[in-house]
C-alpha cells in the first residue's frame, strides 16, 4: 500500500492509510485432541479504518489469543481475520504491536530499539529521521541514546510504542499496552495515545482488562466472556461510546456504562 | 616416557579424570546460573553492594595479596623452623633459584611457551567449535534431536580415556595434545552456549519476529547478542579446562613444557623445581583467565 502525495505524507510520522479488520468465525483451542481447552469461539466482528476498538474482558479471557491471531503471531483452528481484503497469514508488515512488557533489546539504544520498528523498505536517511521524529513524539528524544535499563518502566513503554509505530501500521495493536504501568503514568500514556492518534490516525486495538482505560479511549468496546455452556469467550456485548475525545473522566453517561461494564465482567455494587 | 609402570603418573591420571569430571560437573551448573538474567537490570549480577572502598581496584589487589604473601611467610619460616625437610618443601630461595638455573640454561621460557602454545592453539580449535556446534544444536530443533544425545555420550566420556586412542592415531606429537586440549575445550563452551540458546528470553524472540525479523537476521539481532554474556563465561570454563588437559597431556608423554618439567623433576627428585611448575602454572592459568575476565566484562557491560 503506497501513500501517494497527500499532505500527510510528507510528515515522516505519517501513517499508511488506516485499515479495516474483519474477524470471521474466528476460533481458538489449545492442548492435545484429547484434552482440548476451547480458549476463543464464534468471534465475527468489523473494525472500521480508523476506528479505536477495545478488547475488553476478564483476564484470562483470550483477549491477548485474539490480537495475537490479528498480528499473525498465533496459529488459528477456526476461522479467519481479514486486513483490508486480505486474509493475515503469519507475521504482516500491516501491523505493529505493542506488548504489555516493553521487550527492548537491552544491549541496544532506545533509538536503536525504535529503529528494529521501521518497515524494511526504509532508507537509512528516511529511517533515522523517523525514529528522531517519533523520539520527539513520545517525549523520549533527551534519551535517545539510553538503554532501556537506564530509563524508567513508563519511558520504555513509551518507546515500545514508538517502535510499533515506526512500522507506520495500517493496523496498531496494543496488548495492554499501560497495564504495567502506575496510576499516574497510564493516564499520561493513555493522553499520549490519543495524541497519536490524532496525529497519525491508523486503526487501533487495543486490548485492556481496564474498563476506565476503555471508556477514555476507545471509540467502541468489545467484550468477551462466556456465554451460556459453551466452553471457551466470545463476543458478549459490543457498545458505542458516546462523546468526542479526550471525554471527561466524571461523565455521568461514562459512568453509566462503567457500571453496566462491570456488572457484565462480574463485578457489582460499584 | 610411558605412563605404564610409573605409578605415579598412573595416579596423577586418575586424579586428573576425577577432577575433570568435577570440573564437567560443576560446569553445567554454573552455566545453568549464567544464562539467568540477574535479578535487577543494570545491577550487579552478584549480590554485591555496588559502594564502599573494595569497589576500587586498588583496595581489591591488595586485599587479594594478603593471602599469597602470607603463605610465602609461612613457607620461609618452614625453611627455619624445619618442620619439613627441606627435600620435602624446599624454601623460596630454592625455588626462584631453580627458576634462575632454568631460565640460565635456555629452558624455562621454552617450556613456558611450548604449554601456552598448546594451550592457545587447543583451545582456540575446541572453542570454536563448540561455539559453531553449541549454537547449531542450541538453534535448530533437528540438530538438536540428531546430536544432542551423542554430544552427551561423548561427554560422559572422561577426557583421558582418548588418550591411548589419540597417541595411537596421532603419535606422540603436538597433534595429539592440541587434539586433547581441544576435547577439553569443547565441553563447556558447547554446553554454555546451547543451554544460553535454549533460553533466551522468549518474549524478546517473539518482539524481534512481530517485526519482521526471522532466521539469520533474528538470529544476530536478538538471539546471539542475547548469549554474548554467557558465551564469555563459557569460554573461561573451556580456558581453565585447557590448562587441565594441558598438564595431563604433558605428564603421560612429552618432552617439553610445564607438565614435562613436573614428571621430569619427579623421577630426578627435583622438588624444587615441581614448586617452580606448579606456581608457573597458577600464575600463567590465572593470568589467561585475567584477562579473558576482563573481556567478560566488557561484554556484560556491553550486551546484558
Amino acid at each position: 500500500m503506497t501513500v501517494l502525495a497527500t499532505p500527510k505524507s510528507r510528515s515522516a510520522v505519517s501513517a499508511k492509510q488506516a485499515l479495516n479488520v474483519r474477524f470471521t468465525g474466528l476460533g481458538r483451542s489449545f492442548g492435545p485432541p484429547a484434552d482440548r481447552r476451547t480458549v476463543l469461539r464464534d468471534i465475527n466482528f468489523d473494525v472500521a479504518a480508523g476506528e479505536v476498538l477495545a478488547i475488553l474482558g476478564p483476564s484470562g479471557c483470550g483477549k491477548s489469543t485474539l490480537l495475537r491471531a490479528a498480528a499473525g503471531l498465533d496459529a488459528l483452528n477456526a476461522g479467519s481475520v481479514v486486513i483490508d481484503g486480505t486474509e493475515v497469514r503469519g507475521i504482516d508488515e500491516r501491523c505493529a504491536v505493542a506488548f504489555q512488557e516493553p521487550r527492548l533489546l537491552p544491549w541496544h539504544t532506545l533509538q536503536a530499539n525504535v529503529a528494529i520498528g521501521l518497515p524494511k523498505a526504509s532508507s537509512a536517511s528516511e529511517g533515522k529521521a523517523k525514529v528522531a521524529e517519533l523520539l520527539q513524539l513520545v517525549e523520549l528524544d533527551q534519551f535517545a541514546k539510553h538503554r532501556p535499563r537506564e530509563v524508567s518502566g513508563g519511558m520504555a513503554q513509551r518507546a515500545s510504542l514508538a517502535r510499533a509505530l515506526a512500522r507506520n501500521p495500517g493496523v496498531l495493536l496494543l496488548d495492554e499496552p499501560f497495564g504495567a504501568l502506575d496510576a499516574l503514568t497510564r493516564i499520561k500514556m493513555q493522553d499520549l495515545l490519543l495524541d497519536i492518534h490524532k496525529a497519525q490516525p491508523t486503526t487501533v486495538l487495543l486490548v485492556t482488562h481496564d474498563v476506565d482505560e476503555a471508556l477514555q479511549l476507545a471509540d467502541r468496546i468489545v467484550v468477551l466472556g462466556s456465554d451460556g455452556d459453551q466452553p471457551g469467550a466470545t463476543i458478549t456485548e459490543v457498545l458505542t461510546v458516546p462523546g468526542d475525545r479526550p471525554r471527561d473522566r466524571n461523565s455521568a453517561d461514562l459512568g453509566r456504562m462503567r457500571s453496566s461494564l462491570l456488572a457484565s465482567l462480574g463485578v457489582t455494587g460499584h | 616416557m610411558t605412563h605404564q609402570g610409573n605409578p605415579y603418573v598412573t595416579g596423577n591420571s586418575v586424579t586428573a579424570v576425577s577432577k575433570a569430571g568435577l570440573e564437567a560437573s560443576g560446569s553445567t551448573v554454573t552455566t545453568a546460573d549464567a544464562t539467568q538474567p540477574p535479578p535487577e537490570r543494570g545491577g550487579p549480577a552478584h549480590g554485591w553492594s555496588q559502594t564502599g572502598p573494595l569497589r576500587r581496584g586498588w583496595v581489591r589487589l591488595l586485599l587479594g595479596l594478603i593471602l599469597p604473601s602470607l603463605i610465602i611467610t609461612v613457607w620461609q619460616l618452614n625453611s627455619v623452623t624445619g618442620l619439613f625437610s627441606s627435600v620435602q618443601v624446599p624454601p623460596p630461595a630454592a625455588v626462584f633459584n631453580a627458576a634462575v638455573e632454568l631460565i640460565q640454561r635456555g629452558e624455562l621460557w621454552t617450556h613456558i611457551g611450548i604449554s601456552t602454545q598448546r594451550v592457545l592453539l587447543g583451545f582456540t580449535f575446541g572453542a570454536a567449535l563448540g561455539l559453531v556446534i553449541g549454537s547449531l544444536v542450541g538453534l535448530s530443533r533437528i540438530a538438536d534431536a540428531l546430536l544432542a544425545p551423542t554430544i552427551g555420550a561423548l561427554r560422559a566420556v572422561p577426557s583421558l580415556a582418548w588418550v591411548p586412542l589419540l597417541i595411537l592415531w596421532m603419535k606422540i606429537g603436538e597433534d595429539s595434545k592440541i587434539t586433547l586440549i581441544l576435547i577439553g575445550a569443547f565441553f563447556p563452551v558447547f554446553t554454555t552456549v546451547y543451554i544460553a540458546l535454549r533460553h533466551v528470553d522468549r518474549n524478546l524472540v517473539e518482539a524481534g519476529r512481530a517485526f519482521g525479523l526471522s532466521g539469520f537476521k533474528l538470529l544476530t539481532t536478538v538471539q546471539l547478542p542475547a548469549v554474548i554474556p554467557a558465551v564469555f563465561s563459557g569460554l573461561r570454563l573451556g580456558l581453565a579446562q585447557a590448562w587441565l588437559f594441558l598438564v595431563a597431556a604433558e605428564l603421560i608423554a612429552s618432552s617439553l613444557g610445564l607438565g614435562y618439567l613436573l614428571s621430569d623433576s619427579q623421577n630426578n627428585g627435583r622438588v624444587d623445581r615441581i614448586f617452580l611448575a606448579i606456581i608457573l602454572l597458577a600464575i600463567i592459568g590465572k593470568t589467561t583467565d585475567a584477562l579473558l575476565g576482563i573481556a567478560e566484562k566488557w561484554a556484560v557491560r556491553r550486551w546484558a
